[in-house]
Order: C-alpha cells, then sequence, then structure tokens
C-alpha cells in the first residue's frame, strides 16, 4: 500500500474544502439551522410542542445532517466525475490500487460528516436558547456513535454515487434520501413507534434509525433511547457492508 | 534502458454504453434516451485481437479513423479499460495483473483533458507530483519548469477551468511529464493546438524521447505520424491493417501520390480527361475551382494534366504534389475512403 500517494490525495480534498469553506459550510449548516429553528424553536414557543422536544430532536438533527453531508460530499463529486468531467481519471492513474482512491474519498467524507454534524451543537445552543438539556455524560459512546455514523454516512454516498445513473440523481433524493430521513427517528424515539408495530421493524433497516437513537443515548439519555450495544452492533454491521459495497462499486466504475 | 511494450491478441467488446460525455463520439448516443433493452444489446466490438510490439525508446504511432480502436488501446495499455482477452505487457510488468506497478512507470495524456477543475493550473502538477512521491522541493522545481516550457507561467496560478480548449491540452500534457515516466501515452496530442504550438510539442515529444524515454501517440495527421514516430501501426475496426515506419509504409502504395490541382475553374470535360489520364486513381473535386488527382505517379503527370487544360481551355494557376497521407495509405490498404 502506498500511503505516501494516499495522503497526497487526502491533502488535494482538504485543500479543495479549504478553498470552499464558506459555501461548504453553508450547504452544511443552514438544513440543520433550519431544521432546529422550526422544530425547536417556532414549535416549541409556540406550544405546539412541549419543551422536552428540543431533547428529542436535538440529536436526531445532528444524526440527519452527518448523514446528509457524508452522502453529498461522496456522492456528488463521484457522479460527476466518473459521468461527465472524468476529472477522477488523473487519481486513478496514480500509482495506487483503485479500492484505496474509494477509501480515500470514504475517509474524507466521513470528517466532512463530522464537522457538519458535531457544528450543529453550538449552532442550537444560539438558536434555542434556554432548555436544551443535552450532556456529556457518555463520550465513549458519543465519539464511537459519531464515528460510526460518519462512516456510515461517508460509505453510504460511495455506494451512491457508484451505483446511481445520471438519470437517476433526482430518484435518488426522492427514493433513497427522503424516506431515510422520514423514517430515521430522527424526531421522535423509536420507542414512540410502537403504535405502528409493522412500521416500527420495518425502519429498523433505516441506518439513520441507529444514528439517531445512538446521538440521543450519548447526548440525551434522559429520553428513550436503545441500548449502545444495539446501535454499536447495528451501525457496524451496516458500515461494513456499505463500505465493501461501495469499495466493490467504485472499482468496477473506475473500469470501463 | 527504456521499457518496451508487448500486446498480444487483444480484444475488447465494450457491453455497456460509454457514460455520458466520456467521449465525444458518444454524446450523440448518450443523448438519446437509452432503455433497457437498449442498455442490454449494446455490443461494440473495439479491438478483434491485435498484437503489436513496442520497442524501448522508441516513438511509436497509431493511426486510423474515428473509432477504430486507438483510444481503446491505449486505455487497456494504462490500466483504464478492461480487455476481454489477450495480454498486454509493460516491460516486465502484466498490464492486468500489476496496475500498480505499471501506474508507475506511465504518464497518460487523455484524448479528452481530465483535468482537476478544482485546482490551479500549478496545484495540478503539484499534487500530482505528490500523488507519485516526489518531495514539496522537487515538485515545486519540476512544475515551474513545465508550466515554462509549456508557455503556461502566466496563467499558472488561474484555475484550471477557466484556459482554453489549447491551455488544458498543455497543461495535459505537462502533467502527464510531471513525474518523469518511462512511457508516455499521448492519445491524440496536437487535437486543439494552433499550429506553433503544434511544432512547439513535436519538439518537446522529440526531445523527451531523447532521454530513453518510449513514446506512444495516436494521431490522424499524417504528417505528425511521419515527423515524430520511429514506426506506425494503422488501426481499423480493431484490427491492424499494416505497420511499419513511416517510409515503409509510404513506399507500399503504389498509388501513393496526391496531385492537389488549381484551375481558374473546373470545367466537366476536364474533370473526365484528368480521370483518363495514365495512373490516375481518383479526381475528387475541390471547390469550383480545384481538383485532388489520386495517382500512381506524381511529377511525370504535369505535361499531360497542362495539355489536358489546354484542351479544355482552362488555366492551371496551382500544382502541389504531396507525398502519401494518412488518406492515401488508408485508401489503399482498406479500399475505403477515411470518411466513408
Ligand atoms: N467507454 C466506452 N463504452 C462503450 N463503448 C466505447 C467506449 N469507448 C469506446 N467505445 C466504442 O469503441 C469503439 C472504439 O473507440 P475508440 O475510442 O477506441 O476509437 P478511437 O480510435 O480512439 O477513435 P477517435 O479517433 O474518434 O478517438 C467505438 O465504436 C466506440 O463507440
Ligand atoms: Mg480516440
Amino acid at each position: 500500500m502506498n500511503w505516501k500517494t494516499f495522503f497526497a490525495m487526502l491533502s488535494r480534498d482538504a485543500h479543495v474544502a479549504r478553498r470552499n469553506l464558506l459555501p461548504l459550510l453553508l450547504q452544511n449548516l443552514l438544513q440543520p439551522l433550519l431544521l432546529v429553528f422550526v422544530f425547536g424553536r417556532v414549535l416549541t414557543t409556540g406550544g405546539m410542542m412541549a419543551a422536552r422536544f428540543k431533547d428529542v430532536m436535538l440529536p436526531g438533527v445532528i444524526a440527519i445532517s452527518m448523514a446528509l453531508s457524508g452522502v453529498q460530499a461522496v456522492a456528488m463529486p463521484l457522479m460527476v466525475e466518473f459521468q461527465f468531467t472524468r476529472e477522477i481519471e488523473d487519481r486513478l492513474l496514480a500509482p495506487m490500487a483503485n479500492g484505496w482512491l474509494a477509501v480515500e474519498k470514504v475517509i474524507a467524507g466521513m470528517v466532512q460528516a463530522l464537522v457538519a454534524g458535531l457544528v450543529v451543537i453550538p449552532a442550537a445552543w444560539l438558536v434555542l436558547g434556554s432548555g436544551v438539556h443535552i450532556s456529556l455524560r457518555h463520550p465513549f459512546e458519543f465519539v464511537a456513535v459519531c464515528l460510526l455514523v460518519s462512516l456510515f454516512s461517508a460509505a453510504g454516498g460511495l455506494t451512491l454515487g457508484c451505483s446511481v445513473g445520471q438519470t437517476q440523481i433526482g430518484l435518488m433524493f426522492s427514493l433513497v434520501l427522503a424516506p431515510m430521513m422520514m423514517f430515521g427517528c430522527a424526531y421522535y424515539p423509536w420507542s414512540m413507534l410502537s403504535a405502528f408495530p409493522g412500521l416500527q421493524y420495518a425502519v429498523l433497516i433505516n441506518p439513520l434509525v441507529y444514528a439517531s437513537e445512538g446521538l440521543r443515548g450519548a447526548l440525551a439519555p434522559q429520553v428513550p433511547h436503545m441500548p449502545a450495544y444495539v446501535v454499536v452492533g447495528a451501525l457496524l454491521a451496516i458500515d461494513i457492508a456499505l463500505l465493501v459495497a461501495g469499495v466493490r462499486q467504485f472499482r468496477k466504475k473506475a473500469l470501463s | 534502458m527504456g521499457i518496451g511494450i508487448r500486446i498480444e491478441e487483444l480484444r475488447k467488446v465494450y457491453d455497456t454504453p460509454p457514460p455520458m460525455a466520456a467521449r465525444g463520439a458518444a454524446f450523440a448516443r448518450a443523448g438519446m434516451r437509452s432503455g433497457r433493452n437498449e442498455k442490454k444489446n449494446f455490443e461494440v466490438v473495439a479491438l478483434a485481437g491485435i498484437s503489436l510490439e513496442i520497442r524501448p525508446g522508441e516513438v511509436y504511432g497509431l493511426l486510423g479513423p474515428n473509432g477504430a480502436g486507438k483510444s481503446t488501446t491505449i486505455g487497456i495499455l494504462t490500466t483504464r479499460v478492461k480487455p476481454n482477452g489477450g495480454r498486454a505487457l509493460l516491460g516486465e510488468y502484466d498490464v492486468w495483473k500489476e496496475p500498480v506497478k505499471v501506474k508507475r512507470l506511465i504518464g497518460v495524456v487523455p484524448q479528452r483533458p481530465n483535468l482537476d477543475f478544482a485546482l490551479t493550473a500549478r496545484e495540478i502538477l503539484l499534487f500530482h507530483g505528490a500523488y507519485f512521491g516526489q518531495t514539496a522541493r522537487e515538485r515545486s522545481r519540476r512544475a515551474a519548469e513545465l508550466l515554462e516550457k509549456f508557455k503556461l507561467t502566466d496563467r499558472a496560478d488561474h484555475m484550471a477551468r477557466t484556459f482554453s480548449g489549447g491551455m488544458m491540452q498543455r497543461l495535459s500534457i505537462a502533467r502527464a511529464m510531471m513525474h518523469d515516466p518511462e512511457v508516455l501515452f499521448l492519445d491524440e496530442p496536437s487535437a486543439g493546438l494552433d499550429p506553433q504550438t503544434r511544432l512547439l510539442l513535436w519538439e518537446i515529444i522529440r526531445d523527451y524521447n531523447r532521454l530513453g524515454k518510449t513514446i506512444v501517440l495516436t494521431t490522424h495527421n499524417m504528417d505528425e505520424a511521419d515527423a515524430l514516430c520511429d514506426r506506425l501501426a494503422i488501426i481499423d475496426h480493431g484490427r491492424i491493417i499494416a505497420r511499419g515506419t513511416p517510409s515503409e509504409l509510404k513506399a507500399s502504395i503504389p498509388g501513393g501520390h496526391l496531385l492537389r490541382l488549381r484551375f481558374d475553374r473546373v470545367p466537366e470535360p476536364l474533370a473526365a480527361a484528368l480521370q483518363a489520364l495514365p495512373g490516375v486513381l481518383e479526381v475528387r473535386p475541390v471547390d469550383s475551382a480545384g481538383a485532388d488527382v489520386y495517382a500512381d505517379r506524381g511529377g511525370t503527370l504535369i505535361p499531360a494534366i497542362v495539355s489536358a487544360a489546354q484542351a479544355a481551355d482552362v488555366e492551371l494557376r496551382d500544382v502541389s504534389i504531396s507525398e502519401p497521407s494518412l488518406e492515401t495509405l488508408f485508401l489503399h490498404h482498406t479500399g475505403r475512403s477515411l470518411r466513408d
């Protein structure tokens, strides 16, 4: 394995991200801010929701923010570069096995997802004002879940970006990402779905469920949540599956 | 030392349409609706078994019309296209068994520039050097050198996406030379370059070759092949139809001469008279006052042409006799014109 090449590619991605810092921040920050504001401020202040709803949805918004930004950071450039500009070819010609380029993309995506998730916390404090009860009582759990969630989003982005054709980008959003967000238990705890038993078990294929529940367990343990070992186990399995599928798909796509 | 290349019975059948805009020629098809069935039925035999041997330190040219399989051959040799059969060896490495070792040895200029649009010209070279493990000092020296050589220094810190087509092409060639590869592949390197830059490029290629590097290039242009290549292969429909040194190839054509004639006008009887001259294979009208005569002899036809012109009461204004071109070569070897 050629680490020099690998790190050079990482530094290329870091360089490009630095250059696009402002648009990148806006892209990653605006949506979570809006979600936090509408769900956390408008609905609770207006009395539609109890104040403790803030604690339920904040970890969920972090999960969504991480998931979306990782997918976006990896899938979008890959689609464009494979289908249209072929920009990625110069890196495919670098002296490194093609699969490692996919891994590099995933790591760069993870960093972006982590930043996008963590930046929600201070932003939410500003927007929500008082009455948020989140804490870092389980730091290891928090770090582990964050890493696993960012890996799921980046590896998911890799798989999507290498499987979805140019005509299906819109479909991807409406058929994969939208349901994932709505049934990702971001705005309600999973246990609340017990009123819909079929649905409650169906959503278990959705990785965002574990992401939201895991972050809830780490940041707001007073809200009902899945046990940590379930979250970590499920995310680990999903991560490995997505990573393997994504790298395989990437290697296939890289050759004509 | 230099590195040679051996290709044995290489075959490639594409079974999916090319990605959108990956190749200029594919645009029309990709733009059309491609239903499921169409996708399944897509099958293009790009290479029907070609074998080649390229010697270390040689400049080797692949000539052929659009769709002949030149880029596919280069794609296979540069680890970018997976062949369906056959073998390709670069130096001692099998391209498909040890792609990473091969990638280290080669520099590639693709037919369509694939520059990293998120970077400036200089950064493209610097990062490319970094991918190949060059030290910071080495790569900034080399980048500055190449930018100067390709006359890009004053635009070095502009984003590559703002470049004109020819500038992108130049940068793409500079990038391929950045890590000092043993084998340089150039797919239509002079496409889109102005005549002056083309000459500059030829000079750069020759200089690079003098360092003992092997160079493989494709072209449509016989002059270019003639000016640069030690040996050539002519490819058509995924097969090699002729090979040899440029002069060998040219000598192989009996009707290898092209006489470009300019008159004040070309009436029908004159065209017929030209066609009837001994040794003339084809007369092709050009505009309204010219004719391209393909013949198996050159200067010896002139007296007869002059008398034919006089007989038709037409003034002969200009004559140029060209050496055999790809066009005439191709016509000879396939019985078809390049444009068919
Ligand atoms: N990625 C691809 N997917 C599917 N078909 C392809 C692909 N690349 C090339 N082809 C087909 O293979 C054949 C050979 O193409 P190739 O690009 O090798 O030709 P070429 O000799 O380089 O032509 P040109 O002079 O136009 O560059 C063509 O019929 C082309 O449509
Ligand atoms: Mg080509």
